[in-house]
């Protein structure tokens, strides 16, 4: 996907930026669709986020992360900006984490495409009620609070199931370093 | 920076699945562009957030949507996106996170319309959607001054900018982010060398526990 899109970031590659396309492009209109957009919108955002993923290609920075990761804080932002006021200022994307001089030097990039399968794998491994919550937080689109209401259990639990989950990927990542 | 409070790490999750209300984001935001420990726990968040895209069953796109996207791509007016220059900026020259400065136009604490809501009480209110559920705003509390004892009715989020308070979970200076539950009350009281100022975020109205700070609380507004 990398070299995909850096034809896309370089020559302007539209063949590469198809393939792009097929691959990215159903996952995203599914995403969409299950986030709750009616099917006319959901495919508008698929449009709009391949649209800004042609105008930022060379924005992306391989030592960031994998393009996977690009492209869903790109979509993710794309569909918050349709309903916030100020959404984008209000969110990052990978490649505003420049910004300070204090990170530590990036790692190379090998690293970074081996996070993926590393979050795949500790994800897969989660127990049922912690990628439960997940799966209602990052694909259901439902904040803290309605997942409470929908499992009816105490906010205080899914926060801490989300804690549990997010040390399991962390530890998962730690295998890296 | 030295930041020795940072984020929760549920509010991390939440912050990058892109389900965080609006007013709470924008805190975190600013947090993250100071925080080099947080920013790089969203950015691990993230990866989640792409595997689970990856992962999902595709659905079918209809027959023309490739063409309409190739077709606009030719248009004039989808133009590629400058390169960022590295902006090396953290903000804390100007005291402002990158995020905060284009919610103020770019102006310094100090230029803000700065609402007096009680004695060395300051409200600065930030616009939020419609559809958002908390308030957001930046405060300025005079030096030396307590705030009534409050819990809250939600989340709250609150970011120091410029000098310091401390309450019973410790001292916050710059930087640093009060990540409360509503099961958390708290009383902060501002170091005595100087005003405080912090961009705070609240999900819900502030409940105060004591009298004075509930007859307080219809004028301060919290
Ligand atoms: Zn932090």
């Amino acid at each position: 996907m990398a070299g995909l899109l850096g034809r896309v970031a370089e020559a302007r590659d539209k063949q590469a930026f198809s393939e792009l396309f097929t691959h990215y492009g159903p996952r995203l209109k599914s995403f969409m669709l299950r986030k709750g957009s009616p099917t006319e919108e959901a495919e508008d955002l698929v449009q709009e986020t391949m649209i800004a993923v042609w105008r930022k290609a060379h924005l992306y920075a391989s030592d960031k992360g994998s393009v996977t990761t690009w492209v869903y804080t790109v979509a993710r932002n794309l569909r918050i900006d349709r309903y916030r006021r100020n959404g984008a200022v209000h969110l990052t994307g990978l490649d505003d984490y420049d910004e300070a001089a204090d990170d530590t030097p990036s790692d190379d990039v090998v690293n970074r495409s081996q996070e993926d399968s590393l979050v795949r794998a500790a994800l897969a491994e989660l127990p049922g009620e912690q990628s439960e919550i997940l799966r209602l937080s990052y694909i259901q689109d439902m904040p803290q609070s309605e997942i409470a209401e929908k499992l009816n259990i105490p906010l205080g639990t899914v926060k801490s199931r989300m804690r549990l989950a997010y040390r399991r990927m962390r530890r998962g990542l730690e295998d890296l370093a | 920076m030295k930041v020795s409070h940072h984020l929760d790490q549920s509010t991390i999750v939440s912050y990058a699945s892109g389900t965080l209300d609006e007013a709470l984001s924008a805190v975190v935001a600013c947090h993250i562009a100071w925080c080099s420990e947080c920013r790089q726990a969203v950015r691990h968040a993230e990866i989640a957030g792409g595997v689970m895209l990856d992962e999902l069953a595709p659905a079918k796109l209809s027959a023309t949507c490739l063409d309409e996207i190739m077709a606009r791509l030719d248009d004039e007016s989808i133009e590629i996106e400058p390169s960022r220059t590295n902006h090396g900026d953290d903000g804390s020259i100007s005291g402002v996170p990158r995020p905060l400065a284009k919610m103020i136009g770019g102006r310094a604490l100090d230029e803000v319309e700065w609402r007096k809501v009680g004695s060395g009480v300051w409200f600065h209110d930030l616009p939020v959607s419609e559809g958002a559920k908390g308030k957001l705003r930046l405060m300025k509390i005079a030096a030396g001054k307590a705030m009534p004892e409050h819990s809250h009715g939600g989340m709250e989020l609150t970011l120091v900018l410029r000098g310091a308070y401390r309450d019973a979970i410790g001292h916050f200076g710059i930087g640093d982010i009060a990540d409360l539950d509503e099961t958390i009350g708290h009383k902060p009281v501002v170091t005595p060398d100087e005003p405080c100022i912090c961009l705070v975020a609240t999900e819900a109205p502030t409940r105060f526990k004591s009298l004075v700070g509930r007859i307080m609380q219809p004028i301060v507004g919290i």
